[in-house]
């Protein structure tokens, strides 16, 4: 029987110094295995769903560092910084649900996948573990600079491993400046044996952070489509992975077409289009039970989920006699629409400002795809976008600072300022659209449409305009949504 | 009966508009696909196809009477659409107690959620049509695919002005 750990609110231990490598854990919540709730007898709406996936557990953050103290000595190009992640050690090789071969290899796995993410994301040159010596135990809070020295890296990633009496992991992660032999920022763990990989994203977006003075962004998951079949029949089902592609689970079986979805901002929902009653329909469908509802009840179809930064909302568009408004709804269900547009034509889509105050959306009311802000309220109305680009899909930077969009002149990925200025193109496929921000606001992730063909992909691009990449799914892929970093 | 006079009117006009107009697919799609979902498409093996049937329908309005076709963008039924919509209404009216569905339909070259309201707006255009020479609202269902199922398969002005769409289907 499917088991899954029940939900307790996270523990998170600030304010430690960084010298304590302390690893006192305040008494925890047992994440006791319970068994599934008995899930109530299939609706017609949830026959599209396969079985329920389990909720990824807590992480607890059991030391930290004291904010950004001392400098870095690198002062070149960031695409220069060679880093070294050797095999994370462990205080002793033991059994653990996370590793077949033990807490040895599972250290060796943490270090690959820190360096793939390092390494993907184009800013570094790390160098991983399985061409690098394993430091012992002691020596990750007391590196062997000399050993390290030799080897040309300017930064010394390292890290433990510890199996712990409850089945949970500790995991430890150093920075270290090679040429000031001194330690930049260390933080550590307790985690779940199924979410070990969490921790390793955590240590990335540390070392990231560290380095670029950017928030991290590692630690997050993408909801998507995955679509399989010929041109005029594709399959496309509900998928999620972790930002790197791990973790992959498809939520529908393919029975009914899924489009468009969103993470919740707690990542406990995910919200979508299907046609599982025949009619295209939002639903918010509940990661922990595995059931889905209609957001509202209408006759109407209903395109283009988005929910409010805080969670609380949910915008969607109507269409009700083939003309199409924005409406708000409260996301805990049952509660009355509120219509924010009334323009004649198709307003669409939508994307709150990182402080929910204001949303840009897509409206032809000019007679073509264009992008207009209004407050959170639907008052206040006014056009962004102008010049030769037409805009579609706009989406909100995480940090307030950018809107990306589609450019349906060309279909491009561009991004600009949200009063519409400085408009600039960042992507050339034959067809790219729907962009989605790192929860950094740092990268774009789009999909791109093959000619003739009609092959998707997902791929992610800086906003600077490079670092251009595909990302690995199973199989073909369309509508990403990058969410917030895990709570 | 109105419907039948203007269908036969505008029937001469028709040839001359389709060798101009936005349209003019070579090679005509293929019969419109039903949602997996829902009933099941009726089978030349099953008893049913008599009035009612997507099969009837088919043969009685003739399979290019079921579609009508967009410019890049647009929803406006002109003048070949009128005539095609005649046809079907003409069949609707014979038998008044058919329900049946309009699906819109777009082309590749536009984004997902865009095409799916654009795809609602040409289904209602082509259900205002019909409703405006008399058969009943009621009576009509609409449904939007966007562009997730084309007819035509190709990435070319030809294969976009096919998949540019709305198609009429009997779903009993």
């Amino acid at each position: 029987m499917r088991t899954r750990p029940v939900r307790t609110r996270p523990v998170r231990i600030r304010s430690m110094r960084t010298s304590d490598m302390k690893t006192t854990i305040i008494a925890f919540a047992a994440l006791l295995a319970a068994p599934a709730m008995a899930q109530t007898a299939p609706q017609n709406s949830s026959r599209d769903l396969g079985a329920p996936i389990p909720e990824g557990g807590e992480v607890e953050t059991v030391e930290e560092s004291q904010g950004l103290t001392g400098s870095v000595s690198f002062e070149g190009n960031l695409d220069d910084l060679g880093i070294a992640i050797p095999a994370f050690a462990t205080d002793r090789d033991g059994p653990t649900p996370a590793n077949s071969q033990g807490t040895a290899a599972l250290g060796t796995e943490l270090a690959r996948v820190i360096t793939s993410d390092l390494r993907n994301n184009g800013l570094f040159k790390p160098t991983g573990p399985d061409s690098l010596p394993r430091p012992t135990y002691p020596e990750i809070t007391a590196p062997n600079f000399a050993t390290w020295s030799n080897r040309g890296a300017e930064m010394l990633v390292q890290g433990y491993v510890r199996a712990r009496g409850d089945g949970r992991l500790t995991i430890g992660c150093y920075l270290y400046d090679m040429q000031l032999r001194s330690e930049l920022v260390r933080e550590g763990w307790v985690v779940p044996p199924a979410d070990w990989r969490r921790a390793a994203h955590k240590c990335a977006d540390l070392v990231y952070s560290r380095l670029t003075g950017e928030s991290p962004f590692f630690d997050s998951r993408i909801a998507y489509i995955a679509e399989t079949g010929p041109k005029d029949n594709r399959t496309k089902r509900l998928a999620i992975m972790d930002s790197d592609g791990a973790n992959h689970r498809f939520i529908t079986t393919g029975q009914s077409t899924a489009l468009t979805p969103r993470y919740s901002p707690d990542y406990r929902k995910l919200t979508y289009l299907s046609y599982v009653d025949g009619n295209p329909r939002i639903y918010v469908y509940d990661i922990g039970t595995g059931t889905q509802t209609l957001i509202t009840q209408s006759a109407n179809p209903t395109f283009a989920p988005r929910w409010s930064p805080d969670g609380r909302w949910i915008l969607y568009s109507m269409a009700v006699g083939g003309n199409t408004d924005i409406y708000r709804v409260s996301a805990n269900g049952g509660g009355r629409s509120e219509k924010l547009t009334d323009a004649p034509g198709i307003d669409i889509g939508g994307s709150y400002s990182p402080d929910g105050s204001r949303i840009v959306f897509e409206s032809d009311r000019s007679g073509v795809q264009q992008c207009y802000v209004m407050n959170a309220d639907g008052s206040n109305q006014r056009r962004i976008s102008f010049g030769s680009a037409r805009c579609a899909t706009p989406e909100w930077s995480p940090r307030g600072d950018q809107i990306a969009f589609t450019n349906t002149s060309n279909f491009n990925v561009s991004v600009m300022s949200p009063g519409g200025g400085n408009v600039r193109q960042l992507t050339s496929g034959w067809q790219d659209e729907a962009p989605t921000w790192s929860p950094n606001g740092r990268i774009v992730q789009f999909f791109r449409t093959e000619r003739n063909t009609g092959s998707t992909s997902l791929w992610q691009v800086d906003l600077t305009g490079e670092n251009l990449r595909e990302l690995p799914t199973p199989v073909d892929a369309s509508d990403p949504a990058w969410g917030p970093i895990l709570p | 009966m109105t419907t039948r006079k203007i269908a036969f009117a505008l029937a001469t006009g028709t040839l001359a508009l389709a060798a101009c107009s936005k349209k003019a697919p070579e090679q005509l799609p293929p019969a419109p696909q039903q949602e997996g979902t829902t009933t099941p498409t009726p089978t030349a093996t099953a008893p049913n196809n008599g009035p009612g049937t997507q099969q009837h329908f088919l043969q009685t309005v003739g399979q290019a009477n079921t579609v009508i076709y967009f410019g890049l963008d647009q929803y406006n039924v002109d003048a070949e659409d009128q005539r095609i919509l005649q046809t079907q209404a003409q069949y609707f009216s014979q038998y008044p107690n058919v329900t049946f569905t309009i699906e819109g339909h777009a082309d590749e070259r536009g984004t997902r959620e865009y095409n799916l309201a654009l795809g609602e707006r040409r289904a209602n255009a082509a259900k205002n049509y019909l409703v405006s020479v008399g058969i009943p609202a009621n009576r009509i269902r609409t449904i939007s695919y966007g562009k997730e199922r084309p007819v035509a398969m190709g990435s070319n002005e030809q294969a976009w002005a096919q998949n540019r769409r709305a198609a009429t289907v009997v779903i009993n």
